[in-house]
């Protein structure tokens, strides 16, 4: 009797061991696809192809072209916005200025917001947006691009929904998301900028993601 | 006889204290209505920018702390309110030159809720502000 105690108990430390261990990993979204592979001996496997955001060439608020060179080896948290917007984009930049702030260190984070706003939000307008937000534009960019490619790559790459929209209140309307990229550009969390619950758990799944291995 | 006096005076005294705090009650429920009201007004049209607790943004959107600023501006908050603002603001010593958007889709006793509201939270204790004077501070909006 007195064994199988020893061993109960030896059984549940282990347990609850792997418990606190088990490792927790991020969804992959988007569109994927199986591609069968044959090894040197002729072996064949099957990968999956997970939805990858593309390369991309935005005007950023220094007037500068960045791609996705910018973001190499990095991960990055994508949104949309327009400077005048007075409806949701103020809270959802609130709520992310805090998970700036939390890696603000961390060179491996970066921050991404593009303007859906073509015709005023030009990088001079963007450059005073984000000093007046007190951002360091080196970890966080802001970028213009022509309503053509922003646009497409936002409902197609991003899965956020953008619009113009001249009943809006501001002429603009659009998804609050922030889209959390993993360092193979793939989209690994999607979270509601206005709520501070969701941007709470998008903090602690970049520190998830910062511990996957490639 | 003394103490029938006592009694009649004592009647008469909590009468008029009754009276005295009944109307001030009177006066106290209106404020929490006008403040209660004012919260979700506050919540749908002010917050998304001021923030829940009036924190403002950065450099891009002024807090609603500054105490002085609201009372020596009282009478004009009904306008910035319904017709926005462009000038810049220097709000606890700090200029905020961004502008706002007018929320011209209020009616009067919405924004006496809203300045009621933000003049008597985020360390602001300033009384109440009737919808009455929401009407004569628009007249005088430049």
């Amino acid at each position: 009797m007195k064994k199988f105690t020893v061993a109960a108990s030896f059984l549940m430390v282990f347990l609850a061991f792997f418990a606190c261990n088990s490792n927790k990993t991020l969804p992959f979204y988007g569109q994927r696809e199986a591609k069968i592979t044959t090894d040197k001996e002729g072996k064949q496997q099957i990968d999956t192809i997970y939805q990858t955001i593309p390369n991309f060439s935005f005007l950023n608020q220094d007037s500068t072209y960045i791609t996705q060179d910018t973001f190499k080896g990095k991960i990055y948290i994508a949104d949309f916005f327009f400077t005048s917007c007075s409806t949701i984009c103020p809270t959802m930049h609130r709520n992310l200025s805090t998970v700036y702030k939390a890696y603000q260190n961390n060179a491996d984070v970066m921050f991404l917001s593009h303007t859906i706003d073509f015709k005023y939000d030009k990088p001079n307008v963007l450059k005073k947006y984000a000093q007046k937000l007190g951002i360091d534009t080196k970890k966080w960019q802001f970028v213009y691009g022509s309503k053509d490619s922003v646009y497409k790559m936002a409902e197609r790459d991003y899965l956020v929904a953008v619009q113009e929209d001249s009943t809006a209140k501001d002429g603009y309307i659009h998804q609050g998301w922030l889209v959390l990229i993993d360092k193979k550009k793939r989209i690994r969390g999607a979270y509601d900028g206005t709520k501070t619950d969701q941007v709470a758990q998008l903090e602690k799944d970049i520190s998830v993601l910062l511990k996957e291995k490639e | 006889m003394i103490n029938r006096n006592i009694l009649v005076g004592s009647i008469f005294l909590s009468a008029i204290l009754s009276f005295i705090y009944g109307c001030q009650n009177q006066g106290q429920i209106e404020q929490a209505k006008y403040t209660s009201n004012g919260k979700d007004l506050y919540g749908v049209n002010c917050q998304n920018c001021h923030g829940a607790n009036g924190e403002g943004l950065g450099d891009l959107v002024p807090p609603l702390t500054d105490t002085l600023f609201l009372k020596q501006h009282k009478t004009e908050l009904a306008c910035i309110i319904k017709n926005g603002i462009s000038k810049p603001l220097v709000i606890n010593g700090k200029t905020y030159d961004s502008k706002m958007p007018g929320l011209g889709h209020l009616e009067d006793i919405d924004i006496a809720q809203i300045i009621t509201y933000i003049t008597n939270n985020f360390g602001n204790k300033q009384g109440a502000y009737p919808y009455q004077k929401v009407a004569i501070d628009l007249k005088n909006c430049n």
